[in-house]
């Protein structure tokens, strides 16, 4: 079904708002949203995982070297990785 | 052929719901509809009819099957009454703003308190604004015919949109009437297997109800109100067509005897039934009186109203049911909204009669009809004490 990927006006909403593509969350930048940023110290990572695991925007990835960042056209802010990283290797900073 | 037959009005709406051939039933018992979902329960029990009866345990869960369930590209029905609508509540607008053409009957019934299992019109007043069709039945042959036009408005490729057929509780679902009951085969010539918009499967995936953030909602709402205003078209195609095949004339407003009527009433539901009666008499004594029915609640037929009452001086419209702290009932205030912007409207009164189950009998619709032109205030409960 051809659509666009956001509809801009009322006629062009799909009856039920119903989406017809899979993956098309990735259109939606909620990067946005953020007020406060995660930032990974790596001295201290012990490449765990548990905050790659845990974040709800599954927007933290693995580099080559095995050490993990946000990727922040999708990361929100929530500080879950730094509240769940045990060895404290994120600080969540202010933005702006 | 259809057949003539002495039944329970709640029986014979189940067995209209049969003829439908519903793949998925979900329903929780609740007084006064109870009968409608037990005896389809029997009827699949019985073979004759190849459904998925869900005993749910909750209303909550039972619109959420339905919604389900129809997501799928099923034909779902469920049905209700006064505290297990308001279980539902949630669900409700879910299921329409997802576009769901679920089909529920609604065996109208008080809502509590004081609590009371007896017929009025306050528990469909609570989904006014849901977006669901709403369909209002004056007697038994009205709720068959009603149950089967209401899958084909629903699943209307242009509407897409659940309804709901509301029944007096008692008044009609506990009564027994005479009435034509369609078979089989003039019920599949009437109404064909559904044609999903689209369905829930894993080699399709689509997405139902998701998030609407601030930048879309307004759209979506628009859309939304649009398809109901327009669901009136199909409406109305799928009546004349049910007049067509079976004889029997279905309009938004039915009017009776109104020609050269100074004086108008107006219901919804089955108190039409005994103003009719009221008119008779009071004609027969030569005292220009009229009555307009209501069937199509939602969408509301406004271009309807303002040609129903061209001429009338006074217009009674009654409500069996009271907007707590409002205008007085809800019939009224969308009566007067519809013809505010009128250059001539009759008077509009407000009677407020049979709450929580009182009974409204010939004598007072006469006694209505007599005091018109004399109501203090927007509107009244007629006959309460003190
Ligand atoms: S702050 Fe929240 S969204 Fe951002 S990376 Fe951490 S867990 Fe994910
Ligand atoms: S949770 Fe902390 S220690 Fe574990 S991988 Fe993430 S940053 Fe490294």
């Amino acid at each position: 079904m051809a659509q666009k990927k956001w509809p801009e006006t009322w006629q062009e909403v799909t009856p039920g708002c119903m989406i017809f593509e899979g993956g098309n969350s990735r259109e939606y930048h909620t990067g946005s949203w953020r007020a406060q940023r995660p930032v990974w110290d790596n001295a201290k990572c012990i490449k765990c995982g548990i905050c790659y695991i845990f974040c709800p925007e599954a927007c933290v990835k693995e580099d080559a070297r095995g050490y993990f960042a946000a990727d922040l056209d999708y990361c929100k802010g929530c500080g879950i990785c730094a509240h769940e990283c045990w060895p404290g290797a994120i600080t969540m900073i202010e933005e702006g | 052929m259809s057949k003539r037959i002495g039944m329970e009005i709640a029986l014979a709406a189940a067995e209209a719901v049969a003829l439908c051939r519903p793949d998925v039933i979900a329903a929780y018992p609740i007084t006064p509809n109870t009968h409608i979902p037990e005896h389809l329960s029997d009827i699949v029990a019985e073979g004759r009819l190849d459904a998925e009866f869900i005993c749910v345990e909750s209303e909550h869960s039972a619109m959420s099957a339905c919604a389900g369930a129809s997501g799928t590209g099923a034909r779902a029905f469920t049905a209700t009454s006064s505290q297990g609508l308001l279980y539902m509540d949630e669900v409700l607008g879910i299921v329409s703003s997802m576009r769901l053409p679920v089909v529920m009957a609604i065996g109208n019934r008080a809502i509590s308190g004081p609590i009371n299992i007896w017929n009025d019109h306050s528990d469909i007043m609570t989904m006014r604004d849901l977006g669901w069709l709403s369909l209002f039945a004056a007697n038994g042959q009205e709720a068959v015919d009603m149950m089967i036009q209401s899958f084909k408005i629903a699943e209307d490729a242009a509407v897409q949109l659940p309804i709901n057929v509301n029944l007096d509780g008692f008044q009609l679902t506990h009564m027994v009437e005479a009435l034509f009951l369609p078979d089989q085969k003039e019920v599949d010539r009437f109404l064909p297997r559904r044609k999903p918009y689209a369905a829930l499967h894993p080699d399709h995936p689509v997405t139902m109800g998701a998030l609407g953030m601030p930048d879309i909602f307004t759209e979506a709402t628009k859309a939304r109100d649009q398809a109901l205003v327009d669901s009136r078209k199909v409406i109305l195609k799928v009546w004349k067509e049910w007049e067509k095949q079976f004889g029997r004339r279905y309009e938004p407003i039915e009017a009776y005897k109104t020609k050269g009527a100074d004086v108008v009433m107006m219901t919804m539901g089955s108190m039409g039934e005994t103003a009719e009666i009221a008119v008779d008499e009071l004609r027969k004594d030569g005292v220009p009186v009229g009555l307009l029915k209501l069937k199509l609640w939602r969408p509301f037929p406004f271009e309807e109203m303002k040609k129903a009452v061209r001429g009338v001086k006074t217009l009674i419209v009654t409500d069996r049911c009271c907007s707590l702290g409002g205008p007085g009932g809800p019939l009224a205030a969308e009566v007067r909204s519809a013809l505010y912007a009128e250059a001539a409207r009759p008077v509009i009164e407000n009677a407020l009669i049979g709450l929580g189950g009182r009974d409204v009998t010939v004598d007072d619709f006469k006694q209505m009809f007599r005091q018109a032109g004399k109501s203090k205030g927007i509107y009244e409960f007629y006959g309460v004490r003190g």
